[in-house]
C-alpha cells in the first residue's frame, strides 16, 4: 500500500506542478515509512519540502500555499502528533471556504499514518478519525487496499475541499494487490463492496478490513452469508450504500479499532436506528477498541481481531 | 463623493518616503477610520449590531503599513484592521453590511462583525484564534515564490500574539525558508487585560525575530513616515530575497479590546490621558497644519463630509434585507454534501411552517 501512495503523489506531481508536498523527514529521507521514497530526487527540494518540526507549522504555510492556489499535500508523520496543528485544522482549514462566503477554497491534503498493530504505545498508536468527522469542512478518507490508496489520494489531491487522508499504517506493507496504471481514480464519497451477503451486512475500513474479511469468510462454512462494506471514505459518509445493505440484510455490525464511546460505529448505529429501523432484525453490534488509551505491550487485546468480529456476527445472526 | 480612500499609486522604483502630497489623503484615510469607529461603538450601544471592535488609536500604524504596500501584497489580518481595509479600497457601505450580516455582506452573514476578508483587494479572510494568520502568510510567501510573484505577504497580529504557537512556527519557518513576508506586530499595550510586560519577559517583541534569524525593528506606530519608510525598507528587502522582517509598530489601544470589555477593570484612567496626548490623528494634523497643507475649516469640513457619508451608508446598509436564510448551510464543501441537502430541506420546512425564526 505504501508503493501505491508513493505512486499516487509521484502521479500526481508529474501531472500538475502546483502539487507539493511539505512534512518532517519526507525529502532525504523518504518519509519514516518511505512514503515519498524518491520523490525529492525526481522533483527537487522547492516540490518536496522537509519541514522544521511544526505540525503547526506544517499545516498553516500549507493552509497560506492552498489559499495562493498551489495544491499542498502535507504528511503528519504519526496522526497523534497532529494535536499543535488542530488549530489550523479544525478552526482554519475547514472553515476557510465557509467563513469568506466561498471566496477563499482551501484544498490541503493532509496525509497522516494511524492506527495501532505495529507496537507503536501510546502515540504511535491511536485511531481519532472522529475528531475530524465531527469537524464540518473536512472530508475524510481511509484506504484499506492498494488500489484504493493510490486511486483516493490522486482524487484527494485534485479535489476542491481539504481532505484528511488517513493511512492505516498497520497494513502498508502487510497488504499488497494490483494497482492500476496511471491517473486512475477512485471517487471520495463512495464505499466499497468487499464482499456481498445476505444475511447481516458489516461495516469496516482501514485496517480492519483483513480480519473483517477472514471472519465473514469463515462463516461461510458454517451457512451465514456476511456481506462486507469498507466504508473508505468517512466524510461525507455513502448513506445509501450503508442503508441498502442493511434493508436488504436486516442486521448490522461495525467495526473499528477506535475507542468505542463516541467512535464512529455510534454514528452508523445512529443512521440505522433512524432511517433503517424496520429493516432491522436485530440490535447493531460494535466491534471497537476500548475506552482507553492505546496499551504498548497488550495491544493483541485492545484491537479487535477476526475471531471478536465472528463472535459479533454469529450472535446478530442468531438474535432474530 | 464615495466614501473610497484612494490608495497610493504603484510604481516601478517605490519611493522611501511618504510623497508630501499623499499626507492629506493618508490623514483622510484616518479620519474616516475614527468616525467609522464612533459610530459602530455608538450604533453596538444602541443594539444595532451585535458586536464591535474598535481600531482608535492604531490609525497610524495601520493606515501608513497599507499606504506602503502594493495593491497586489497579500494582507493577512487580524481582527482589528479598519485602517488597511479603507486603503484597500474597502468602503464603509461594505464593512457595514458585513456588521450587519445583511444579505450584502460579502461573508454572508456568518461571521462576527470585524472578521471581514475580500479576495479581490488580497486581505484574506480572519478568523478569532490567535496568531493562526501568522504561519499561513508564511506559506502563501512560500507559494509566490514558488510562481515567481513578485509580492509580499504580511500578517498583522497584536502584542497577545507574539506568545502563541504560530508566531514561533512561522517566524522559524521564514527564517528557514527566508520568505518574502514581514511580519507586522501592532504593540498596542494590552492584550485584553493583560499588559505587555505579562507577555513577555523580552524588552522588545521586535527582539524575537533575533532567535529565528529574521531581524526585528522597532517603530512608533503613530508616526506614519516612520511606518512607511520601515514598511517599503522591508518589502524591498522581501523582494530581492533577503528575507522576511519582524516590525513591532508601539502603538496604543485607545478604546477598548472589543464592545464586551470594560479597560478601566484593568488600566489606569492617567495611561489612557497620556496616550491621548499623543493620539496619531491630531499628530498629523498637526504635522499637515505645520506645513500649510491643512487648517482647522479644512478639518471640520471632512468631518462633517465623513460623518455624512458614513450616515449615509449606515442608512443604506441597515435598510438592506436579512442574509438568506438558506445560505448557511453553502459553501461548506464546494458541493452540498447528501446529509447537507438533507438538512437544508428540514430547515426549509422549517421555516416555511414558523417552526424555527431568524
Amino acid at each position: 500500500m505504501v508503493q501505491a501512495i508513493n505512486r499516487a503523489l509521484r502521479t500526481a506531481m508529474a501531472a500538475d506542478p502546483e502539487v507539493l508536498l511539505l512534512g518532517e523527514d519526507i525529502g532525504v529521507n523518504g518519509g519514516v515509512f518511505r512514503a515519498t521514497e524518491g520523490l525529492l530526487k525526481e522533483f527537487g527540494s522547492e516540490r518536496v519540502i522537509d519541514t522544521p518540526l511544526s505540525e503547526t507549522g506544517i499545516i498553516g504555510t500549507a493552509i497560506g500555499m492552498a489559499l495562493y492556489g498551489l495544491k499542498p499535500v502535507a504528511e503528519i508523520q504519526f496522526l497523534d502528533f497532529i494535536y499543535p496543528g488542530f488549530d489550523q485544522i479544525v478552526s482554519e482549514l475547514a472553515k476557510f471556504r465557509y467563513r469568506s462566503g466561498g471566496q477563499y477554497p482551501c484544498h490541503v491534503v493532509i496525509r497522516s499514518p494511524y492506527g495501532g498493530g505495529i507496537k507503536g504505545g501510546l502515540y504511535h498508536s491511536q485511531s481519532t478519525e472522529v475528531y475530524f468527522t465531527h469537524t464540518a469542512g473536512l472530508k475524510v478518507v481511509v484506504p484499506s487496499t492498494p488500489a484504493d490508496a493510490q486511486g483516493l489520494l490522486l482524487s484527494a489531491i485534485f479535489d476542491p475541499d481539504p481532505v484528511m487522508f488517513l493511512e492505516p499504517k498497520r497494513i502498508y506493507r502487510a497488504v499488497t494487490g494490483e494497482v492500476p496504471e496511471g491517473d486512475h481514480r477512485v471517487p471520495i464519497g463512495k464505499a466499497r463492496n468487499v464482499r456481498e451477503g445476505h444475511d447481516v451486512s458489516v461495516f469496516a475500513y482501514g485496517a480492519m478490513i483483513p480480519p473483517a474479511t477472514d471472519a465473514c469468510q469463515s462463516l461461510e462454512a458454517e451457512g451465514i452469508s456476511a456481506e462486507l462494506i469498507d466504508l473508505r471514505t468517512l466524510s461525507p459518509l455513502d448513506t445509501s450504500a450503508v442503508l441498502g445493505s442493511v434493508e436488504k440484510t436486516g442486521r448490522a455490525v461495525v467495526v473499528h479499532e477506535a475507542a468505542r464511546f463516541c467512535g464512529y460505529g455510534a454514528e452508523i448505529a445512529a443512521v440505522l436506528a433512524e432511517k433503517a429501523f424496520y429493516s432491522l432484525k436485530a440490535p447493531v453490534a460494535r466491534v471497537t477498541g476500548f475506552d482507553t488509551p492505546f496499551p504498548y505491550a497488550l495491544e493483541n487485546l485492545y484491537l479487535p481481531n477476526a475471531a471478536r468480529i465472528r463472535e459479533a456476527i454469529v450472535a446478530t445472526v442468531k438474535a432474530a | 463623493m464615495p466614501l473610497l480612500v484612494s490608495g497610493p499609486v504603484a510604481t516601478s522604483t517605490l519611493a522611501t518616503e511618504i510623497a508630501p502630497e499623499d499626507l492629506p489623503s493618508i490623514y483622510r484615510a484616518m479620519v474616516v477610520a475614527r468616525a467609522l469607529d464612533e459610530r459602530c461603538l455608538t450604533m453596538q450601544r444602541q443594539g444595532r449590531i451585535g458586536f464591535y471592535v474598535p481600531v482608535m488609536g492604531q490609525e497610524a500604524a495601520q493606515v501608513a503599513c497599507a499606504w506602503a504596500l502594493e495593491a497586489k501584497d497579500w494582507i493577512f489580518p487580524a481582527y482589528r484592521e479598519l485602517g488597511l481595509a479603507l486603503v484597500r479600497g474597502v468602503t464603509p457601505e461594505e464593512l457595514l453590511d458585513q456588521f450587519f450580516g445583511n444579505a450584502a455582506d460579502r461573508l454572508k452573514g456568518r461571521q462576527m462583525p470585524n472578521h471581514y476578508g475580500y479576495r479581490d483587494r488580497n486581505f484574506v479572510s480572519p478568523s478569532s484564534p490567535i496568531g493562526t494568520q501568522i504561519t499561513q502568510a508564511v506559506g502563501a510567501a512560500m507559494a509566490a515564490r514558488r510562481r515567481n510573484d513578485p509580492i509580499v505577504t504580511i500578517p498583522f497580529f497584536g502584542d497577545g500574539a507574539t506568545s502563541s504557537n504560530d508566531f514561533h512556527a512561522g517566524l522559524n519557518f521564514a527564517g528557514v525558508f527566508r520568505t518574502p513576508t514581514i511580519f507586522f506586530c501592532q504593540n498596542n499595550g494590552w492584550a485584553i487585560s493583560l499588559p505587555r510586560s505579562r507577555q513577555t519577559a523580552a524588552k522588545t517583541l521586535a527582539e524575537k525575530g533575533a532567535a529565528y534569524g529574521v531581524p526585528g525593528v522597532v517603530v512608533d506606530g503613530n508616526d506614519v513616515h516612520q511606518v512607511f519608510r520601515t514598511v517599503r525598507g522591508a518589502r524591498a528587502r522581501a523582494i530581492a530575497g533577503d528575507g522576511p522582517t519582524l516590525i513591532e509598530a508601539q502603538v496604543y489601544r485607545l478604546g477598548p479590546h472589543s464592545t464586551s470589555d470594560d479597560p478601566r477593570r484593568y488600566r489606569t484612567d492617567a495611561e489612557l490621558a497620556e496616550w491621548k496626548q499623543r493620539d496619531p490623528i491630531g499628530r498629523l494634523k498637526h504635522e499637515l497644519v505645520d506645513a500649510g497643507q491643512w487648517s482647522e475649516e479644512r478639518d471640520s469640513q471632512l468631518l462633517e463630509e465623513v460623518r455624512a457619508d458614513i450616515a449615509g451608508a449606515v442608512q443604506r446598509s441597515e435598510s438592506v434585507g436579512a442574509a438568506d436564510p438558506l445560505s448557511f448551510l453553502d459553501d461548506v464543501y464546494a458541493t452540498r454534501s447528501p446529509a447537507l441537502e438533507e438538512q437544508r430541506q428540514q430547515l426549509e420546512g422549517w421555516i416555511q411552517t414558523g417552526l424555527v425564526k431568524l
